[in-house]
């Protein structure tokens, strides 16, 4: 290994760019499409990283990770130092590394940047962390003695799972509730093979389990227990709520009903949880469609358009988003890989009706759409032309238009307060606490859809206020 | 893993099954539901809970063989274990002392259509069923149907038991025949139900159904579920599955159950071809 201990070049060498399954190959598989570093590139694009004192990046990173000490190790070829160094604040490294929007985090306020391209942190927080899986054995970082309190955690999303880390780490007994027969949450049912293979999230998830916590599925809480019962009955002493954003937006337009149109969140379940992309083996079908149509521009858009293309009898996949491509919410490399995959892009275009045949699917009737002045948010609003009616043909149409908060939890208990559109209301964002003693929450219930790092660092910090609840707790 | 602890075949094609699965069994209530996924390559089904027995932590059900996921649990014996169960889902029936409740079971849906019956009995209503189906050997459940109603009518379509004709000709000559009616619950293949919702809208009497339609999570989060009623879009997983059968979208519901049958019916066909002697099916439709 080339000793780069010394060597900082910044800008001076290009950012190294990662390996990439071809374009034309990867379109018909579920494969992964990025294949990181090697550890040479690892080290090569380590060297760029100027080590800064008071790093800029890492005030851009939700959970704070310490970049420049991490990036150090690695230009030494510590890689397994470095994925510890990451794990001090970031329980999934390799989950981030690959999903979080470093454009607009991390990456964004990296001083390499200014002149040049910024130090690509994500790529390395990602080699690192596989590395240490495949050749790390893993230590387990201390668990605490045990504390005798019990925590019950709804939800395993990233959340959820990261709160659970934390707290199984400070000596808690703690248990994972989930809907679904896989936790995970987005990360299992959303976000698919190609952009997360399921490998890793299994990997994190086994590692939690070594960490002592319990995994529940098809536990429905607010069904199957209420949070009273869990506290009362089964004697937690707090309960987390990390049950997500997951309740999908319609058009409320017409022909949302006809066959042929699907939610994100359903088409995606259908695939990713349900392997749908392995139907017969499978026994969950997404009807073989030739023509599926899109509508929506962040991630989960670009995830239903990319998952789309990869099924077998799918010939054609459209985007149909209401603004330009500079717009587009989500993370800047999906849109390239989409583009490169051959996703047709309809751009300044929104919908106002499905049309069908026989309750079938054939058409979105559009108009076509302007963009104004951006207003205060530096966000470009779109507006409809007079008499711009078009036409685009499909066969099937997934709606991704974000998604609210399920109303499940807050239905069952009175005592949590929300927002006026469902989202459970914290007081102090340090600490996470609910209206409802014992009750903390966090993640995309709190937020609304937002990122998994987000979700994650709220997580933590929910932890961390939960750790000082339960330990301030007589019993 | 949820063990099958009994397992009877009832009629042609039609099980009961009873489940070991004692924390849905706490829980659950008429008219909830739970889905069931049998195996890793399996998909998630929802079906009726038919009992809930508190003391001895089961569940009861009943399963008619249609597609590859029935068929394939009608293979299953008792000792096997269920992979997945999730629940109890969906709301409770809205059980009050309406008066006199008429419960409309078609088919299969009798099987659900009971402990409902049993709560509305249990909480004062005078009761009074009517039972339809295509044959004699399909009228489930008749005795434990008389059990919790004052009175039971018959109708099977080829007349070999009870009258003649379809529920919905009882039901009207009920109404004609001035008898009191406070409210209708109807439970059974979609047609049933939009012809009883047809039939007492005419005399404005609360009617209630319970719909089927093609489900995934069964909590809210995919949409597979949804349902127009009073041209409102619901989740029948969460907002019902019953609703106010007056407002409901029935066509839009069977359009939307049949946007899979070329991959049900390549489905069940691969699976018979590969399973040796699946008992003796025919195919039925029950939507
Ligand atoms: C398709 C898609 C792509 C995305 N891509 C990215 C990306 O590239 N980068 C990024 O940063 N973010 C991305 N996001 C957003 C990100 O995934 C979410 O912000 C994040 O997952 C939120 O985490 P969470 O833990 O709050 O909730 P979730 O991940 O939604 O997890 C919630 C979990 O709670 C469970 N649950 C719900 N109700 C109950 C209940 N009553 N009882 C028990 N369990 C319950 C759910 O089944 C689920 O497993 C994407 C989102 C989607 C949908
Ligand atoms: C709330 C709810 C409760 C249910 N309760 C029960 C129950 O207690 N017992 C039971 O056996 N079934 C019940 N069903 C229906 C059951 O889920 C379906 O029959 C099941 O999905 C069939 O799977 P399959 O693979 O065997 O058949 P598929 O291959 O999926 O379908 C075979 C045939 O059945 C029809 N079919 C498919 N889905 C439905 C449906 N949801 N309703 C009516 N017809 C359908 C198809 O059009 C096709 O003709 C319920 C459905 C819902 C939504
Ligand atoms: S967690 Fe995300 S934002 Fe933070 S350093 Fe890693 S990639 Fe950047
Ligand atoms: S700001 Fe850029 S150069 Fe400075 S420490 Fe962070 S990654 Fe390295
Ligand atoms: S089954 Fe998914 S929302 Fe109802």
């Amino acid at each position: 290994m080339t000793d780069t201990k010394n060597q900082k070049l910044g800008n001076k060498i290009p950012r190294t760019s990662a390996l990439e399954q071809d374009p034309e190959e990867r379109s018909k598989n579920f494969q992964e499409v990025c294949l990181g570093y090697t550890p040479a590139m690892a080290q090569l694009e380590a060297s760029r990283c100027l080590l800064c004192k008071k790093p800029k990046c890492v005030l851009g990173c939700p959970v704070r990770v310490a970049i420049p000490d991490f990036i150090k190790l690695v230009s030494e070829g510590d890689f397994i130092g470095a994925a510890r160094k990451v794990k001090e604040a970031n329980s999934l490294p390799a989950v981030t590394g690959r999903v979080c929007p470093q454009e607009d985090q991390c990456e964004k306020h990296c001083v390499v940047g200014l002149k040049g391209e910024p130090v690509a942190i994500g790529k390395l927080e990602r080699f690192v962390a596989d590395y240490e899986r495949v050749h790390g054995k893993e230590a387990l970082e201390k668990v605490a003695d045990p504390t005798g309190k019990k925590i019950a955690i709804v939800g395993a999303g990233p959340a959820g799972l990261s709160a659970a880390a934390d707290l199984a780490k400070r000596g808690h007994e703690v248990v994972i509730f989930e809907a679904l027969h896989k936790p995970g949450g987005v990360l299992f049912y959303g976000i698919p093979e190609f952009r997360l293979p399921k490998e890793i999230l299994e990997a994190e998830l086994d590692y939690l389990e070594r960490l002592g916590i319990k995994i529940k599925v098809n536990y429905v809480i607010g069904k199957i227990k209420t949070l009273d019962e869990l506290m009362k009955e089964d004697n937690f002493d707090a309960v987390f709520i990390g049950t997500g954003a997951g309740l999908p937006y319609f058009l409320d337009i017409p022909g949302e009903n006809l066959n042929g149109v699907y939610s994100a969140n359903e088409f995606l379940t259908r695939v990713n949880l349900m392997h749908a992309w392995e139907f017969p083996v499978f026994d969950t079908p997404v009807h073989a469609h030739k023509i599926v149509a899109v509508v929506g521009g962040g991630n989960t858009a670009l995830d239903a358009a990319r998952t789309a293309l990869r099924l077998p009898t799918v010939e054609k996949v459209k985007l149909i988003y209401r603004r330009s491509r500079d717009e587009l919410p989500a993370r800047i490399e999906e849109v390239e890989h989409a583009e490169a995959e051959g996703i047709e892009f309809h751009y300044l275009v929104s919908p106002v009706a499905i049309k069908g045949e026989n309750g079938w699917t054939t058409s979105i009737q559009c108009v076509q759409m302007e963009l104004g002045e951006p207003d205060e948010s530096g966000r470009r609003h779109a507006h409809a032309k007079e008499d711009s009616e078009v036409f685009i043909e499909t066969d099937a149409v997934v709606i991704a238009l974000g998604s609210g908060v399920n109303p499940l939890i807050s239905k069952s208990s009175s005592e949590l307060k929300t927002d006026s559109k469902g989202h459970i209301e914290v007081a102090d964002p340090d600490v996470n606490l609910t209206s409802k003693k014992g009750v903390f929450a966090g993640g995309d219930i709190v937020t609304g859809a937002a990122t998994v790092i987000s979700a994650m660092g709220a997580g933590r910090k929910a932890a961390k206020g939960i750790h000082d609840y339960v330990m301030s707790l007589t019993k | 893993m949820f063990k099958i602890l009994e397992k009877d075949n009832l009629a042609p094609q039609v099980f009961r099954y009873v489940v070991e699965a004692p924390e849905i069994a706490n829980k659950a209530e008429a008219g909830q539901f739970v889905i069931i996924r049998i195996d890793e390559t399996g998909e998630r089904i929802p079906i009726t809970i038919c009992d809930a027995n508190r003391k001895s932590g089961t569940l009861t059900f009943f399963v008619q063989a249609v597609g590859k996921t029935s068929i394939e649990m009608s293979l299953m014996q008792v000792g096997d274990s269920i992979l997945d169960v999730v629940g109890p889902l969906g709301n409770q029936s809205e059980i009050e002392r309406f008066g006199t409740v008429v419960l409309v079971g078609g088919g299969f849906g009798i099987a659900a259509i009971h402990p409902i019956a049993q709560a509305l009995s249990n909480t004062g209503n005078k009761t009074i069923s009517i039972l339809g189906a295509r044959t004699k050997e399909l009228i489930l459940l008749e005795n434990e149907m008389k059990n919790v109603s004052s009175e039971v009518r018959i109708a099977t379509d080829d007349g070999s038991y009870g009258s003649k004709g379809f529920v919905t000709d009882i039901l009207k000559e009920m109404i004609q025949n001035n008898v009191v009616i406070d409210r209708v619950i109807s439970i059974g293949p979609l047609v049933m139900m939009k012809a009883v919702a047809d039939l007492t809208r005419q005399y404005e009497i609360p009617t209630f159904a319970s719909l089927n339609p093609i489900m995934i999570d069964g909590t809210g989060m995919c949409g597979a579920c949804r349902v127009t009623v009073g041209n409102e879009m619901k989740f029948a997983c969460v907002d019902g599955p019953e609703f106010d059968a007056h407002q409901v979208d029935f066509e839009g519901l069977l359009n939307r159950l049949g946007s899979y049958l070329p991959e049900e019916k390549e489905s069940k066909e691969r699976y018979l071809k590969e399973t040796p002697a699946p008992c003796q099916l025919e195919p039925v439709s029950n939507i």
